[in-house]
C-alpha cells in the first residue's frame, strides 16, 4: 500500500510517511539554494551583484542534510561558499539575495557581501573569506558552549582546500583537546580552486587527519541528503551528549567553478557531465515520486520555490542601498576609536 | 587612599576584579595557569578560579586567539594572554580578519568583546624577533582599541575598562615594566580609554610618549630642566582612540612638539601624531615636529647596539634641542 501523506489528521504518521515528507521539506530546501544560486548567477551577469561569487550548485544536499540533523539553537560557521548553508539554517532568500545585491535589507545590511552572510536570529555566525580562519572561531563558539553548558552544538564547514592551513589543525587541536562540543564537516569537492586533490594532499583521505587529534571521524559520499542527516546526526549526537567533536569528510562536487571569473578548464567536460548524473538534487526529486509523493504534489512544491525566489528577487532589486551613515556605527559599538 | 602596587600586580588585580564581577570573564594563554604566568602577571589565578576560567594552552596563537573571538562573538568576555606581542603575528589574520571586523561584516549582527594582552616592545637583549612594539600595526585597524600603560594605575584601571569594552581591545604591556611601583587608587579604578594625561607641565616643548617610553621621555625631562628646559609631558595611555586634544592643546602652550616611542618610523604612532598636529595645531608650532624611534633596522643581539637602536634619554634630550634650534633631524 503506498503511503498517503497528504491525509487529514488522525493516528501518528507511519515511519515511511513521515520519511517521505522529511524528503519532501529537505527536496524543498535544497531546491531552493538551487534556484537563488541560478538566480545570483544570472544577476551577477547583469551586473547587480559585485565583487566574487562562489556558487553552492551541486553541494545543496550536504548544508541541507547536515543543517537537518541540528537544532535551531545551535550554531553554524562556514567558509565563503556560503549561501546554501545560510538559507539551509534558516535564512529567508530575500535577506540572502539583497545581501548579495548590496542593499540594507541584506542579511549583513549590504556590507558583508557574498562571502559574509550572517544571521543572528537564526545562529548563522557567517561566512569568513580567509581559508581556515574561521575554523578556530568555530571552536571558540563551542568552547563558549562547553563554558555555559547550554547545550549546544557548533557545525563548521570548510572545504578540502582548507585542510592543508595551519587554522584548521589548531581549531582541530584545541576542539580535541578541550573536548569541545563541535562537528567539524569538510565539503570534499576535489578542487582547491582550480588544485584537484592530487596535486595538494599527499593524503587525499580527509578524516584521517582525526587520528593524530585522537577525533571520532567519518567519511562519506553525498547522494542521498536523508543519508548526509542520518551520518551528521551520529557526529552531533556525540558532541551533545559526550561534548566529542568529530571530522566528517562529505565527498561532494560543484557544478560551477570556483567563483563566476573561473571557467574550470581543469576538468574535462566528461567529468562534469557524469557528476552532474549523480545530481543529488535530481535524486532526491526521483526518490520523492519513486516513494509515492504525487508528482502534483511535487510541482506545487515547486511551483512555491520560484515564487519564493521570484519574490526574494524582486525585494533585492527594489531595496535601498546602505549609506555611508552605516559605517561608523557598524565598526565601534558606542563610540567612533578614532 | 591608594596602595603601592607593581605593574604586574595591578593588571593582576584588574583581571581578578573583573573575574569575581562578571562570570563571563576568563582568561586564556600560554603558562597563565599551571605556570602561573610566563611573567607572574596571572600568579594565582587557577587557584582562585579553577581551570575552566584560567585556561593554560598549548603554543598555538592562532587557535586560541580565534577561539577566544568565536567565544566573544556569542556572549564570554575573553582575556587572551600572549606571551608576548611578538607571536601575535601569527595570529594577526584572528585579529585583524575576525575580531576587527565581524561587527562591520555582520552588518552589527555580532559583537567581539575580547581583551588581547601581554608584554610589547623591547626587553633585554631578546633578538629581532622578540623585541617588536606591535602596536603600530594594530593600531591601523578600525575596530580595534589599543592601549598602552606606563603606570600601575593605569595598567589597572585601562585593563578593567577594556574588560568591560564591547569591542575587541589590545592591551600593550612591557616586561620591563612589570616589577615597576606606583600608587593605586583603593576601591574600584577605571580609567576611561582615549583620554591622555600630562604627567609633567612644562612650557617650551611637549613631549609626547606612552608605555615605557613615557619614563624615558619624564627622565629627558628631569635633566632638561637642568638646562633651563621646561619639557611637558603627556603620557598618551590609548592609541586609539587618540586624545588628540591633549595633544594641542600641549603644543598650543608649548609650540615645540617631540614624540618619543619604540618601534620603527615608518608609518608609526609618531607618523600619525604628527599628521594630527600639523592639520589641527598648524600655526601653533614654532619647529617641524620630531619624532625619536627605534632606529629603522631589526633590534640586534649586541647590548651596546640595542641600547643604540632604542629611544634613550639622551636622544630625546637631543631632539629636543634640535627642535628648540628649529633644525629638522
Amino acid at each position: 500500500m503506498p503511503p498517503t501523506p497528504d491525509t487529514t489528521p488522525g493516528p501518528p504518521p507511519t515511519r515511511a510517511s513521515s520519511d517521505l515528507d522529511r524528503l519532501a521539506e529537505l527536496y524543498r530546501q535544497m531546491l531552493l539554494v538551487r534556484r537563488v544560486e541560478e538566480e545570483s548567477a544570472r544577476a551577477y551577469a547583469e551586473g547587480k551583484i559585485g565583487g566574487f561569487l562562489h556558487l553552492y550548485i551541486g553541494q545543496e544536499a550536504v548544508a541541507v542534510g547536515a543543517l537537518a540533523a541540528l537544532r535551531p539553537e545551535d550554531y553554524v560557521v562556514t567558509t565563503y561558499r556560503d549561501h546554501g548553508i545560510a538559507l539551509a539554517k534558516g535564512m529567508t532568500p530575500r535577506a540572502l539575495l539583497a545581501e548579495l545585491f548590496g542593499k540594507s535589507t541584506g542579511c549583513s545590511r549590504g556590507l558583508g557581501g557574498s562571502m559574509h552572510m550572517f544571521d543572528r536570529e537564526h545562529n548563522m555566525l557567517g561566512g569568513y573569506g580567509i581559508v581556515g580562519g574561521h575554523i578556530p572561531l568555530a571552536a571558540g563558539v563551542a568552547f563558549a558552549s562547553k563554558y555555559r553548558a547550554d547545550g549546544r552544538v557548533t557545525v563548521c564547514f570548510f572545504g578540502e582546500g582548507a585542510v592543508s592551513i595551519g587554522g584548521f589543525h589548531e581549531g582541530l587541536s584545541l576542539a580535541a583537546l578541550w573536548k569541545l562540543p563541535i562537528v567539524f564537516i569538510c565539503e570534499n569537492n576535489e578542487y582547491a580552486m582550480g588544485t584537484p586533490l592530487s596535486r595538494s594532499m599527499s593524503v587525499e583521505d580527509v578524516s584521517l587527519k582525526a587520528l593524530g587529534y585522537g577525533m571520532d571521524r567519518d567519511r562519506f559520499v553525498v547522494d542521498d541528503v536523508l543519508e548526509v542527516e542520518r551520518r551528521i546526526g551520529e557526529a552531533v549526537k556525540r558532541a551533545r551528549e559526550e561534548s566529542l567533536p568529530t571530522l566528517v569528510e562529505v565527498r561532494t562536487y560543484r557544478f560551477r567553478g570556483h567563483s563566476m571569473s573561473d571557467p574550470a578548464k581543469y576538468r574535462t567536460p566528461a567529468e562534469l557531465e557524469e557528476r552532474k548524473q549523480r545530481d543529488p538534487l535530481a535524486r532526491a526529486r526521483a526518490s520523492l515520486v519513486q516513494r509515492g509523493l504525487d508528482e502534483q504534489r511535487v510541482e506545487a512544491l515547486e511551483r512555491s520555490v520560484e515564487a519564493e525566489v521570484a519574490d526574494a528577487v524582486k525585494f533585492a532589486n527594489e531595496s535601498p542601498e546602505p549609506t555611508l551613515a552605516d559605517l561608523e556605527p557598524t565598526t565601534y559599538k558606542g563610540p567612533f576609536a578614532y | 587612599m591608594a596602595r603601592t602596587l607593581r605593574f604586574r600586580e595591578a593588571l593582576r588585580e584588574a583581571m581578578i576584579e573583573e573575574m569575581d564581577r562578571d562570570e563571563r570573564v576568563f582568561l586564556m594563554g600560554e603558562e597563565v595557569g599551571h605556570y602561573q604566568g610566563a611573567y607572574k602577571v596571572s600568579e594565582g589565578m587557577l587557584d582562585r578560579f579553577g581551570d575552566k576560567r584560567v585556561v593554560d594552552t598549548p603554543i598555538a596563537e592562532s587557535g586560541f586567539a580565534g577561539i577566544g573571538v568565536g567565544a566573544a562573538m556569542v556572549g564570554l568576555r575573553p582575556i587572551i594572554e600572549f606571551m608576548t606581542w611578538n607571536f601575535s603575528a601569527v595570529a594577526f589574520d584572528q585579529i585583524l580578519n575576525n575580531a576587527a571586523k565581524v561587527r562591520q561584516m555582520s552588518g552589527g549582527q555580532f559583537e567581539c568583546p575580547i581583551v588581547f594582552r601581554g608584554p610589547n616592545a623591547s626587553a633585554r637583549q631578546v633578538g629581532s624577533q622578540h623585541s617588536h612594539a606591535m602596536e603600530h600595526f594594530y593600531a591601523t585597524v578600525p575596530g580595534l582599541k589599543v592601549v598602552a600603560p606606563a603606570f600601575p594605575a593605569d595598567a589597572k584601571g585601562l585593563l578593567k575598562t577594556a574588560i568591560r569594552d564591547d569591542n575587541p581591545v589590545l592591551v600593550m604591556e612591557s616586561e620591563t615594566l612589570y616589577a615597576v611601583k606606583g600608587d593605586v587608587p583603593d576601591g574600584e579604578h577605571l580609567v576611561e580609554l582615549g583620554r591622555a594625561h600630562v604627567v609633567r607641565p612644562g612650557r617650551d616643548v611637549t613631549l609626547v610618549a606612552y608605555s615605557r617610553m613615557t619614563h624615558v621621555a619624564l627622565e629627558a625631562a628631569t635633566d632638561l630642566e637642568k638646562e633651563g628646559v621646561s619639557a611637558e609631558v603627556v603620557d598618551l595611555r590609548s592609541l586609539r582612540p587618540l586624545d588628540e586634544g591633549t595633544i594641542v592643546a600641549s603644543v598650543e602652550r608649548t609650540h615645540r612638539l617631540v614624540v618619543v616611542h619604540e618601534g620603527w618610523p615608518y608609518g608609526g604612532v609618531g607618523a600619525e601624531i604628527a599628521d594630527r598636529v600639523q592639520r589641527l595645531a598648524f600655526d601653533a608650532l614654532d619647529a617641524p615636529i620630531l619624532r625619536v624611534t627605534t632606529l629603522d633596522v631589526p633590534m640586534p643581539y649586541s647590548a651596546k647596539l640595542e641600547q643604540a637602536c632604542m629611544p634613550q634619554r639622551d636622544r630625546v634630550i637631543d631632539a629636543v634641542r634640535r627642535t628648540l634650534a628649529r633644525g629638522t633631524n
